[in-house]
């Protein structure tokens, strides 16, 4: 009955906003259900599942052939997604057949094992015996893409909370065991050791660093810290040796289809820590173009061309098969460095450090920098050894003080989960100048965060107050209210209306006292952006 | 040979009107005589000269309208009695939707039309059975007429909800359904499902829940929402409350113990639409025909021709040419397509108005 089982999980997971709701059922996924099928399971709702052969285009076919292709059309028009317009059209046959549903391991052995002529009678057996929900679960399962808001990463931490080990531990070994996962679950459940994923390369978790908040600034030893800027790029992971390369995001994410001149540097054998940055002549490109790679599984020559992506290293975790882990931070600098001058790895290139004698001139230099690609400083131990997770006292990373504007609320939205009775997204406008001479105000972001308890309490009743028109969950609002917002930096954008774009805005207060007249105009705004080309 | 329908039906602005009656059936504004065929609000308008409808329909009316504004003369017509009005004979007969709900059977120099209203297959302890009636012309909603609509039985899905409460004892299930017939059918499905305890009520669905108790459907316990004994507390963890959809939206809503969100609701077997309004527990509970309910009614009722008057007329009067029979969509002015978003608009008026 696992196939069943398995479009119930998927049917919760779809509908449970919360993350500790979506841990609990997959934890209970991973207690309840034999193997093979919870790794199978696993593998799907981690994305590391794929059928070559069974194509949506065969169960568009499929339908077609059971239905009145008009009606399934005009069905496919009202649901939006052919997955699920196929279950719930598929017509069932009564009395439905007499066999038991398909376990997932019976899926995937026979899909891998079948003649591609062979997939759509296949396909008609499974769904004629199944539910609309199994269906649905059946027809995502070979056709890729569950869309149950669950990353690889939540899944590992849940397999972590069922297992009671550290998700590091998982971490380490997961890229090197094939679905499903059987020695990964034997050595969870005690049954053998820890599995040894010899030369395959694995994500090895990474160390990440605190805040630095002003209180901890006067107990730090300046002497014993080394700082480098903190780039404004992503951080990932390179893992190259004789059984292959990959490129991880932060969180173990695969990236290393998407970058491919990356990849095509990896000929050397270590794993190695840097930013992912979008790079022109050594030159750090916004954010907002170092997003247009992330966004795409293929790329092609333009986007190869014009968006240049380069690594910027500032770690080295193993030299070959030595794990330098253990070392401290100065003494694999030096090993990065030594490295690298041998090597010379095409696309690469070294983060430098910074040199200061106080945290007073530290500090200078930080609010000095306002280049884009730079968000602040990162303080390092110089004797910390790389400890995966957010160890205290050893890395920090010290953001250069936000800029901010005064902007008038315009639209408010509810939030979701514990905040899907209060009005806690709010878009907010600058002042421009209008075609005939007056001033209107146009979008320029959204925040979320930022605020007290009390003040989201305030705004949710102020919005209620002075609603002006409502757009599905959204609500227009009296254009008098000024939010003063901060953010990181701003970066043009050709996606915004307002043609500007800031990095993680939020709110940091409520300026009752100021008339929305007075906010602040987006050349303003525009005025803040960095690395603008001369107009 | 009796005269075809069109020559003594008409699609006016108001709505549809019978000629030779005189009369319209479910206007959409005040006329000076209505057939009324059930208490929705999109078919029971105010200010009505006169309203002719079932007992319960004309009691819903005036608890949902106020006294004075659900018709001037009220004329009470009991299921499967006839009366005639310019020798047109009009025959009020179950339709299955909720509580009063009518088909509108109409015969008139040997010629029948049946105005089905809104109406549904499935069984429901708080109404009369559906009651195919033989004719010329079925007049049919089309509310879900497309195949993706397969209503799974009531019960089913009141053990969903029952294993939902089971599974998350120290949260509040937040049921949102429409106040008029989901409401009752629902707690009337609950206590089917052997469900005992009380069921607490939104001051919205308190008032038709006892309308339906005076007319001898018997809903058990029924209990209005308390509020917190102290500021930032929370009520009614392990229990099943009953809402209008909007509720869940609404700062009310905060004194529930962190409720999971269903909704009852036809559209709620798309994912999509349940997914795109935060459902968290999508219930398939509806008070509308399904498509196959649909298109066997049809067949049952013999028509040669059906018109369509609200929902997917196209998807529907296709699948009907293909039967050999012949459809022709009204485009009737102001039925809500949605019954969820009718349900908001309404319970927006209602907050506007104070309730």
């Amino acid at each position: 009955m696992s196939l069943p089982a398995f479009a119930d999980l998927l049917e919760r997971l779809i509908f449970t906003p919360g993350r500790n709701a979506k841990l609990a059922l997959l934890r209970r996924w991973f207690a309840t259900q034999p193997d093979p099928d919870r790794g199978i399971g696993l593998a799907a709702i981690a994305g590391e599942l794929s059928f070559t052969l069974a194509k949506p285009s065969i169960i568009r076919e499929l339908a077609a052939g059971r239905t009145d292709p008009e009606l399934l059309a005009m069905s496919h028009d009202y649901v939006g997604d052919l997955a699920e317009t196929v279950a719930l059209i598929w017509p069932e046959a009564d009395p439905r057949p007499n066999r038991p549903p398909p376990d997932l391991s019976e899926v995937v052995e026979t899909l891998e094992l079948a003649a591609k002529a062979d997939i759509p009678r296949i396909m008609a057996d499974w769904l004629d015996v199944l539910d609309a929900g199994g269906r649905l679960a059946l027809i995502k399962l070979v056709t890729g893409g569950l869309r149950v808001g669950v990353s690889a990463r939540l899944a590992r931490q849940a397999l972590a909370d069922w297992a009671k080990t550290p998700v590091e531990e998982i971490e380490e070994v997961w890229h090197g065991i094939p679905v499903p996962y059987r020695p990964l679950f034997d050595w969870l459940e005690g049954r053998a050791e820890r599995p040894d994923p010899k030369d395959v390369p694995v994500f090895r978790p990474p160390m990440l660093a605190q805040p630095l908040e002003t209180a901890d600034i006067a107990a730090l030893d300046h002497t014993a810290y080394r700082a480098e800027w903190k780039w404004d790029g992503v951080r990932v992971q390179v893992s190259a040796g004789p059984g292959g390369a990959r490129l991880w995001s932060r969180t173990g994410e695969d990236y290393s289809a998407a970058f491919p001149e990356i990849m095509d540097s990896l000929d050397f054998h270590a794993v190695l820590d840097g930013e992912l940055l979008v790079m022109r002549e050594g030159e750090v490109a916004p954010f907002a173009d170092l997003q247009q790679r992330l966004n795409r599984k293929v790329v092609g020559p333009k986007m190869l061309r014009e968006y240049p992506a380069g690594l910027r290293l500032y770690d080295m975790l193993f030299d070959g098969t030595e794990d330098l882990r253990p070392l401290p931070f100065d003494t694999r600098r030096e090993r990065l460095e030594a490295w690298f001058a041998r090597v010379k790895p095409r696309a690469m290139d070294l983060s430098p450090q910074v040199a200061f004698v106080s945290l007073d001139q530290l500090s200078a230099l930080r609010d000095g920098a306002r280049a884009a690609g730079i968000e602040g400083l990162m303080l390092k131990r110089g004797d910390s050894p790389y400890v995966a997770g957010r160890p205290k006292g050893l890395w920090w990373k010290w953001k250069r003080v936000p800029l901010s504007v005064d902007a008038v609320l315009m639209y408010a939205q509810r939030g979701h989960g514990k905040r899907s009775s209060t009005y806690s997204d709010y878009t907010f406008g600058l002042w421009r100048q209008d075609e005939n001479g007056g001033r209107e105000l146009v979008p320029v972001g959204k925040a979320y965060s930022g605020y007290t308890d009390q003040e989201l309490v305030w705004l949710d009743r102020w919005i209620r107050n002075h609603t002006t028109g409502r757009f599905g969950p959204v609500r227009e609002v009296e254009k008098e209210l000024v939010l003063e917002v901060v953010f990181d930096a701003a970066q043009l954008s050709g996606r915004h209306k307002s043609g500007v774009a800031m990095r993680f805005p939020r709110i940091s207060r409520l300026r009752q006292d100021k008339p929305a007249a007075e906010a602040d105009l987006l050349e303003t705004l525009m005025a803040m952006v960095e690395n603008r080309p001369e107009a | 040979m009796p005269p075809h329908p069109d020559t003594w039906l008409r699609v006016l602005p108001q709505g549809l009107f019978c000629e030779p009656g005189d009369f319209y059936i479910d206007p959409q504004a005040g006329v000076h005589r209505a057939v009324v065929s059930h208490g929705h609000s999109d078919h029971a308008r105010p200010d009505q000269a006169a309203v002719l409808g079932t007992p319960e329909t004309l009691a819903i009316m005036t608890a949902r309208l106020g006294e004075g504004r659900a018709g001037r003369t009220q004329q009470p017509l009991t299921y499967g009695h006839s009366i005639e009005q310019n020798g047109v004979r009009i025959t009020l007969v179950p339709a299955g939707h909720v509580l009063g709900s009518a088909q509108v059977v109409l015969e008139w120099q040997g010629s029948r039309v049946v105005v089905s209203g809104d109406y549904k297959r499935q069984p429901d302890p708080t109404c009369e059975p559906f009651q195919p009636v033989a004719c010329d012309v079925f007049v049919t909603e089309a509310t879900f007429a497309l195949p993706v609509f397969q209503h799974p039985p009531a019960q089913a899905e009141m053990k969903r909800l029952l294993e939902s409460v089971a599974l998350f004892p120290e949260r509040a299930h937040l049921v949102g359904c429409y106040a008029l017939g989901k409401c009752q059918r629902l707690i009337a499905e609950l206590r089917r499902a052997g469900y005992e305890r009380p069921i607490y009520l939104h001051g919205a669905q308190a008032s038709m829940c006892a309308l339906y108790e005076r007319f001898g459907i018997g809903l058990g316990a029924l209990l209005p929402v308390p509020r917190p004994a102290k500021r930032g507390e929370t009520v009614l963890a392990g229990e099943i409350v009953l809402a209008p959809p909007s509720a869940e939206s609404n700062p009310w809503s905060r004194r529930l113990a962190d409720p999971v969100t269903a909704v009852a609701s036809g559209w709620m077997r798309v994912r999509q639409r349940a997914k795109a309004r935060g459902v968290e527990l999508p219930l398939v509970v509806s008070d509308h025909a399904d498509w196959p309910d649909l298109l066997d009614t049809i067949e049952e009722v013999g028509a040669p021709e059906v018109w369509v008057t609200h929902g997917r007329e196209d998807a529907l009067i296709y699948a009907l040419a293909q039967r050999g029979v012949r459809g022709r969509a009204l485009h009737l002015l102001g039925r809500e397509e949605d019954e969820v978003e009718a349900d908001v608009a309404e319970a927006v008026q209602a907050e506007a108005a104070g309730a």
